[in-house]
């Protein structure tokens, strides 16, 4: 390496880790494999999404990956009951690094209208997720618009940045993925449901 | 006359509705699956209704069909909220009563003597926060959002499961080992209380 007077000998050191990380993220931002959680009419919206008309393989999802071990993104399409909730988690733990969530819908993001004993009250509870797309259902063009933002997000992480970097999130001790403060906390009524009484 | 028959009622859709005496309602039931010009040789639903109004028995219905004579009837049984909730099952009549007993357990809390099996079918075996039908459930559970996430999270999917259920006798060599173990013991989860 030639060192130019006056400058940072790190310059040229600095656009090779640039240069890495760019041809890494392009690559992984345009051949990302989608592993479909769908349960609900989300899925249908999805399925749309991945058909020949909205066609989702234009942006590199071109394979579905019907197995985790092959994935890369999980889109999660749907509502989440609590007796799925072990179920996603080991998907996600199923899935090699670096993989990615995507929160399609208003029930996978919140809980939706489903604000009952049974619903989990957002997959971020279970699973940390990278892009929510609202909707109810979201129309494919909110799906792949979610997508364009995950590529977006994939192409700022860094491999040589501890910050940017992408590292697993497993559970703690208690099996949770944040503080019971938090879930209860994320899991507060808004909208309509404020005006449903918890004992009623 | 049905066996134990209370008094008769009309639903609204034209349906003939009969309201059995508890203790009677094996006998009615068989009583209608066996008696020539009744047939009643299918199982339509078994569902349970509670009322808002606290002092009113909850019921029991009993969807009836015959497939022979292509007729309904309902057969209702009162059991109020202050007594045991248990009713003999009718599983011995109708095989097809297993699931759906089971779904009326896992809602009300009803019980069902002699049932072959009578676990939670829809929440998992190891819930404990009451029955979500009943009306003194709150409808967003008993405990807090973190503690259902925390049970959720360490629930065994596979826990609900028996060797008989899933057909996964074949497969035994595939199993995870700590499946194979609570197979072999004969685990199938606990009923709550």
């Amino acid at each position: 390496m030639t060192e130019v007077a006056g400058q940072s000998p790190n310059y040229l050191l600095a656009k090779f880790q640039d240069l890495v990380d760019w041809a890494v993220n392009s690559s992984r931002a345009n051949s990302l494999w989608p592993m479909p959680f769908g349960t609900a009419c989300c899925a249908i919206e999805f399925m749309a999404t991945a058909a020949s008309r909205y066609d989702f393989a234009r942006f590199g999802m071109e394979r579905q990956a019907f197995s985790p071990r092959q994935a890369d993104v999980l889109i999660c399409a749907g509502r989440l009951p609590f007796k799925l909730a072990p179920v996603i988690r080991r998907i996600y733990d199923q899935m090699p690094q670096p993989k990615w969530v995507i929160s399609m819908g208003a029930c996978a993001s919140t809980g939706g209208i489903f604000d009952n004993y049974a619903m989990v009250q957002g997959i971020d509870t279970i699973v940390p997720v990278d892009v929510y797309v609202p909707g109810c259902p979201p129309r494919p063009e909110g799906l792949l618009y979610g997508v364009l933002l995950l590529h977006k997000k994939i192409r700022g992480e860094s491999l040589f940045d501890a910050e940017r970097r992408r590292d697993e999130q497993p559970l703690d001790d208690k099996g949770l993925r944040m503080s019971p403060a938090e879930i209860d906390e994320v899991s507060e009524p808004f909208g309509n449901s404020v005006h449903q009484f918890r004992s009623s | 006359m049905i066996p134990g028959a209370l008094r008769e009622e009309v639903a609204r859709d034209g349906e003939p509705i009969v309201f059995v005496a508890r203790d009677r309602l094996l006998e009615a039931m068989t009583w209608l699956k066996e008696t020539p010009g009744q047939q009643f040789d299918y199982l339509v639903d078994v569902t349970a209704v509670e009322f808002r109004d606290r002092e009113r028995p909850l019921q029991l219905v009993y969807f009836l069909r015959s497939l022979t004579r292509k007729a309904d009837l309902r057969v209702k049984v009162e059991l109020p909220a202050s007594d045991q909730l248990a009713v003999d099952s009718v599983w011995s009549l109708w095989h097809g009563a297993d699931w759906l007993e089971r779904e009326v357990y896992d809602m009300f809390g009803i019980t069902f003597r002699g049932h072959p099996d009578l676990r939670r079918i829809l929440m998992w075996e190891t819930y404990a926060e009451g029955f979500p039908l009943r009306k003194d459930f709150p409808l967003r559970g008993r405990f807090s959002r973190a503690e259902q996430v925390r049970q959720a999270l360490n629930a065994n999917p596979e826990a609900h499961y028996s060797l008989d259920e899933l057909s996964i006798a074949d497969a035994w060599g595939d199993l995870p080992d700590d499946m194979r173990e609570r197979l072999k013991r004969g685990e199938r989860g606990v009923v709550p209380e």
